[in-house]
Formats: structure tokens, sequence, C-alpha cells
């Protein structure tokens, strides 16, 4: 119980720090934590494996991607920091539909009693609910059309990227008449 | 297990309340962007505690499938951002207007 309040209480304070932070790099390093507490969580809740996963696909991979488009686009001269202008105006909306939506969950929740099974067996075993052998049985006996569906993502994710991309011609074999649509727009007006 | 499972199921609303408020409020799209990251995050605590609650672990595999197109999203937004910016240099969300009608 106090873990899971410790836990908790880092999530939201986490979330909340990068939701507000000024620059991106803090909002990185407040998402890191809470990548990582969210992984703790995890493991209370017996998903060992989601946890490992979490981290690693997360923590590893998306944050990694976060830190690198903004290295690369803070390096002009420009620096890549803007307040959060909307935060007033949105802060006391935001704070009453949280407080309604989280109240009706709660008296939806506390009406209806369910009481957590209590999965025989030590953690980390074989067949045990939540253990990677488990996660395997599920994913690749009687789910295997999500995860060739979960490739399939990944992949279309992959072409859309490198079309978004990689339009960069490099300027010796670029034709002439593109040059002027490829050099940079002044800022759009508002 | 003393927790309840109400308690992570109102835990994933207030990350997820928070997580829009982060995306309606900044106006920084790397920000708002792992706003998004924190909503599925939030979407992804509510469906391992189901899975706790009900023991079985199709909820798990939905997990995979979540955070597998939230890997996507966050390479695709991430490529959007650094193109527009590189055409526009635009350091505001409400600048980038061009689509609108």
């Amino acid at each position: 119980m106090i873990g899971f309040a410790v836990l908790a209480l880092l999530l939201i304070a986490s979330a909340i720090f990068t939701v507000t932070a000024r620059k991106p790099v803090y909002s990185v390093v407040g998402l890191l934590v809470n990548f990582v507490a969210l992984a703790a969580t995890y493991l209370t809740l017996q998903a060992e494996f989601l946890a490992v996963i979490q981290i690693v696909v997360y923590s590893g991979a998306i944050l990694i991607l976060f830190v690198f488009v903004i290295a690369l686009l803070s390096s002009g001269t420009k620096a890549f920091d803007i307040g959060p202008d909307r935060m007033p105006r949105v802060v006391w909306p935001a704070l009453l539909f949280g407080i309604v939506g989280a109240g009706g969950i709660a008296i939806a929740a506390v009406r209806s009693v369910i009481v957590p099974q209590v999965v025989a067996g030590q953690a980390g075993q074989a067949g045990v609910f939540g253990s990677v052998a488990d996660f395997g049985n599920a994913l690749f006996l009687q789910n295997l059309l999500p995860f060739e569906v979960t490739a399939f993502i990944l992949m279309v994710a992959v072409i859309g990227v490198v079309l978004l991309a990689g339009d960069e011609i490099p300027p010796s074999r670029r034709p002439r008449r593109r040059r002027e649509s490829i050099a940079p727009r002044e800022p759009i007006a508002r | 297990m003393s927790v309840p499972a109400d308690a992570y199921v109102v835990l994933s609303a207030i990350l997820f309340f928070i997580g829009i408020v982060g995306v309606i409020a900044r106006r920084n799209p790397l920000i708002q962007l792992m706003a998004i990251e924190l909503l599925f995050n939030s979407a992804n605590l509510a469906l391992v505690a189901f899975a706790r609650v009900w023991g079985a672990n199709v909820g798990h595999i939905f997990v995979f499938l979540v955070v597998t197109v939230a890997a996507a999203e966050a390479a695709i937004g991430l490529a959007i951002v650094a193109i527009v910016f590189r055409r526009t240099t635009f350091v505001d969300v409400d600048e980038v207007a061009t689509l609108k009608g």
C-alpha cells in the first residue's frame, strides 16, 4: 500500500512536471521518471514482461528519439522553448473536469466492488500469470494476428517516416527548378 | 495484494487528465507529443490493472499493441515536427495554420 502511494505520487508529480516544464529537455527528464515509475507499477500488477518492455521501448527508444529531435532543432540560432502560454486559461476548466471525472470514476468503482483475484504461484515462475512464458503463449498461440498487425504497423511507420523526412535531395543531384521549392519559406503569418 | 484495482483506475484517470492538459495548453509541439505519450501510458496502466483483476493476459496483448502504436506515432510525429521546422522554422504550433480553411 505504501509502495503504491509512493509510486502514485511519483507518477503524478513527474507527469505534472513534464507538462509544465519550461524547456523540452526538462520534460524529457520528467517523462523518464514517469516511465520508470510506471514500469515499477506494472511490476506491482504482476506484468513483468510489460515492465521490461516499458523500460526498453519507452525509456530506451522513444525518449532517445525525443532527445535527438530536440538536439536537432535546437542546433540553430533560435532557442526552441516556448512558455506555457495557454496554461492559465486551461488549468481551471481542466481541474474542474478532472475532479468531476475522477470523482465519477471513484464513485463507480466503489459501487461495483471488484475483488482482485489472487493468482497462486511465485512471481517469475514459468506459466504464472504475467511471466514471459505466459505472455509468449498468449501472444504467439492465441493472438498471432494482432502480432502480425503490430509488424505491419511498424512497417507502415518506417515507410511513412522515410517518405516524410527523406525528401532532401543532395545539392549535386538536385534539379535546378526544384531548388526554389525546397528552400526554407518565410514563417507563416498568423 | 492490498491495493484495490480502483486505485489504479483512478490513478490512470488522473494521469490522463494531466496529459490532456498538456496537449491543450502547451504550444510546443515536442511537449505536446510527450503529453500524448502520457495519455498512452495512462491507458496502458488501466489495461494492465484490468488484466490483473480478471487474471487474463489479453490485456497485456492490448498493451503490447498500444506500445507499438505509440512508437509509430512518436516516430511519425517527430518526423513531421522536424520537417515542418526545417521548412518554416516555426517554434509555435499556432503559427502552423496552412491547412486552416
